[in-house]
């Protein structure tokens, strides 16, 4: 088996993670920024986490034959403080050239406010003026329907947007086919408990097909599986779908979809 | 997978979950409580499951979730709870 994590928290992982990945046939991890439990202080403490993503971070992997890339950002959860949220919009760009940065994300909302909608479209902007990818982030629980609508309008609405470029994360059955719909890709991440189960992810996956979808275990402190992704793999084999299916979803499409950034390759890359 | 194999796979956790979720009525009823409207939206849930039709899970889904389209004036907190608070049912 092979298969790309494209969404991973691995800051928040133990290097025993890695080795586990690597095992079960990773060959390749994508982490976007987050939030990181509590609010930071300034922009410093972005930039001191930016540097993790694209400096630390894929030195670590690396010492597991697993290259690592990045998405940049300030989460929803932080876009209450429209100040810092303007400081850490202008500090990104500068980040944007290194080589494992593959764009801007995980962005979207949290809970629906005004500011955070205002910092989604800003982040939006960036991307599209500096050419970059975008994944992006659907709110929680009782929140996912309403935010997933109010980033998908966001996101048609905007000339600039290339849906092909974009996907839209954390789908489940109530979101799944407005975005495939609008032409995004839509993600959909394995939770024991929130978000989707594995057997849920192949429910969606039998009725709405693999085209522009991709699993991810979105694995980070909270109760989450990094091996999330190669047993749901051996879930869909007992559901009796063959090798082919199987790769298409865990390993080609997150392939095509990330090597729309020329950046993204499965060698290991110098940081 | 046909119907033998589907309920061969997953019947015994569905069976498992709906004991848990029987079980955790009967915990809440034995605390006495003024139902919440996480529980008014569980019980609207519950209803759905034994209505004729398809789709149970994408329903289930919109009725654990708040409909309204504008966004909120401020975010009070950062935490979802499972239900919209405002479900009337």
């Amino acid at each position: 088996m092979r298969y790309i994590e494209p969404h991973a928290h691995m800051v928040s992982r133990v290097t025993d993670d890695y080795s586990a990945m690597v095992t079960a046939g990773c060959r390749a991890v994508c982490e976007p920024a987050f939030w990181a439990g509590f609010d930071r202080s300034s922009v410093q403490g972005f930039r001191d986490y930016f540097c993790q993503l694209t400096e630390y971070e894929p030195r670590r992997s690396a010492q597991y034959g697993l290259p690592h890339y990045s998405w940049l950002c300030l989460n929803p959860k932080e876009a209450e403080d429209l100040s810092l949220s303007e400081e850490v919009l202008a500090l990104i760009p500068s980040f944007l050239d290194r080589p494992n940065v593959m764009g801007i994300g995980e962005i979207g909302l949290n809970k629906n406010s005004r500011n955070e909608v205002s910092i989604f479209e800003k982040h939006v902007d960036l991307a599209v003026r500096h050419d970059q990818m975008m994944l992006i982030h659907t709110p929680h629980l009782e929140d996912k329907w309403k935010g997933t609508h109010l980033i998908v309008d966001i996101l048609k609405n905007h000339s600039g947007v290339k849906p092909g470029r974009v996907i839209i994360d954390h789908v489940e059955e109530h979101t799944v086919e407005y975005v495939l719909d609008a032409g995004f890709w839509a993600g959909i991440t394995l939770y024991p408990l929130s978000k989707c189960t594995s057997a849920r992810a192949i429910d969606l996956v039998e009725i709405y097909g693999t085209q522009r979808i991709w699993i991810n275990s979105a694995c980070d402190w909270g109760n989450s599986d990094p091996l999330a992704i190669p047993k749901t793999a051996i879930l869909m084999k007992r559901h009796g779908h063959g090798e082919e299916v199987v790769d298409k979803l865990i390993y080609q499409n997150p392939l095509q979809f990330l090597s729309q950034n020329p950046k993204f390759h499965l060698d290991e890359i110098q940081v | 997978m046909n119907y033998s194999q589907v309920t061969d796979l997953y019947f015994l956790e569905a069976r498992s979950r709906l004991i848990d979720v029987a079980a955790f009525l009967d915990r809440v009823e034995r605390s006495g409580g003024q139902e919440d409207f996480r529980l008014k939206s569980f019980r609207a849930a519950l209803r759905e499951l034994t209505t004729p039709g398809s789709e149970k899970a994408k329903k289930v889904l919109m009725l654990l979730s708040d409909p309204t389209t504008d966004p909120i004036p401020q975010a009070g907190g950062k935490s979802a709870c499972g239900a919209w608070p405002e479900f009337q049912g």
